[in-house]
């Protein structure tokens, strides 16, 4: 953990339905608090288009389910001391996970050829390439704090947060669980 | 098989769990003198009123003087047992069984009519399991929703047997039971035909009121929506096996 004043956070939204950003910011008013005690240096709330070489925490929303998903988790776990998996689709694969019922062409078919009416084509330019299967994070990179829930409540996130600025260790299984 | 009859004439043992001294019934399990005397212990299988089944192996124990872990369930109270019932390596090995078993099918809590009302995810969070360590199975099981009034969802089953006991020792009807081996295993109905076609199935619904799991549960309900009630089941047991 970084010894200057503030310590630096970086988020990102891989594979999921932002549900969790959104909890993030239902902290509402503790929002000032905490920017007394974090930089957010990377995320999709500000606008800064790269991640800083030293990150203090990295949080990672939803699954690994693209090329570009595990680009950014591979950055991020090079890049951040901290990595936290936030959400059940950082943490168990979750919704985005239940496409590995089936073959990744048929999947692909069905939601651009099969139930359109005007133009069925599957893109290719400006996308990532979808992977065969759906991973949580720490399928693919090692996670240091893992926060379940669909999404984690705000009250979670700010115990976790609270936790790592404090440079404890936190136990979020005392405050959420899968589904919460 | 139905729990026998308590014998009118038993003696009195005393053993130790988590060194405090207790005396029970030599026909007594350590499930049960625990939950007599508020030790949490926890089970998935096991339920006040079934028989035993000592499928989930959550509530193993430790015996002094034994290298291997004893199921709680099924193991019957002797004289000067001492029992620790939350040791670390308890510990250790309960969170893996949980983890073991949301790997094996796809319990995805967040779409689950049971959720906030499942004791698997109880069982999760009570073990501190945040994480699944090893990887997921990503199997795939079918869906029955051929009975008028319930549904049946292999991939939140976890082969506990409850409807399977309930159904033969509570209502008589036995018309759960289960089949396959290994990962293939799942509870049928009748001789594995759809569950709306049985001929033997009273729609009672014990089944699906002591499952623990969102794998059995009535049509029509939403996420979060289904919510079990067990009370009935040690008043039912005790009156049948009074008969």
């Amino acid at each position: 953990m970084s010894t200057s004043p503030k310590i630096t956070v970086a988020t990102t939204w891989l594979d999921g339905c932002s549900g969790c950003h959104m909890s993030f910011l239902d902290m509402d008013e503790r929002l000032i608090e905490l920017v007394q005690q974090v930089d957010i240096v990377y995320s999709p709330l500000v606008d800064t288009k790269t991640l800083p070489d030293h990150v203090d925490v990295g949080i990672l929303e939803g699954s690994i389910s693209s090329e570009d998903d595990l680009e950014k988790a591979h950055a991020f776990r090079k890049h951040c001391k901290i990595l936290v998996s936030l959400g059940d689709c950082a943490v168990n694969g979750n919704v985005p996970a239940m496409r590995n019922h089936f073959k990744l062409a048929d999947v692909v078919n069905h939601a651009y050829r099969d139930t359109v009416a005007v133009q069925p084509q599957t893109p290719t330019r400006g996308v990532p390439a979808l992977l065969s299967v759906v991973k949580p994070i720490h399928g693919v990179v090692g996670v240091d704090v893992f926060v379940p829930g669909c999404p984690p409540s705000a009250d979670a996130i700010w115990y976790v947060l609270s936790e790592l600025i404090a440079g404890r260790t936190p136990d979020p299984s005392s405050v959420t669980r899968f589904g919460a | 098989m139905p729990p026998p009859a308590k014998q009118p004439n038993v003696r009195v043992v005393t053993l130790t769990i988590d060194g405090r001294d207790l005396s029970a019934r030599e026909d007594e399990t350590i499930i049960e003198v625990c939950r007599e005397n508020q030790i949490p212990i926890p089970s998935l299988c096991y339920l006040e009123g079934l028989s035993v089944w000592g499928a989930c192996r959550l509530c193993l124990v430790e015996l002094a003087g034994q290298g291997r872990l004893l199921a709680a369930c099924s193991t019957r109270v002797t004289e000067g047992m001492q029992i620790q019932t939350n040791t670390e390596k308890l510990q250790r090995y309960r969170r893996t069984i949980v983890e073991l078993l949301f790997a094996e099918r796809n319990h995805v809590c967040s779409v689950c009519v049971s959720n906030g009302h499942c004791e698997l995810q109880y069982m999760a969070q009570k073990c501190g399991v945040d994480h699944v360590r090893v990887p997921y199975r990503q199997a795939s099981y079918p869906v029955d929703s051929s009975h008028e009034m319930f549904r049946l969802d292999h991939d939140r089953c976890i082969l506990c047997t409850r409807c399977v006991r309930v159904c033969d020792e509570i209502e008589g009807a036995h018309t759960w039971d289960v089949m396959g081996r290994g990962t293939e295993c799942r509870v049928i109905t009748d001789m594995a035909q759809p569950w709306g076609e049985s001929d033997t199935c009273t729609s009672c619904g014990k089944c699906v009121q002591v499952c623990p799991t969102g794998a059995l549960v009535k049509q029509g309900t939403s996420v979060g929506e289904m919510v079990k009630d067990q009370h009935f089941l040690p008043i039912l047991a005790r009156r049948r096996h009074a008969q």
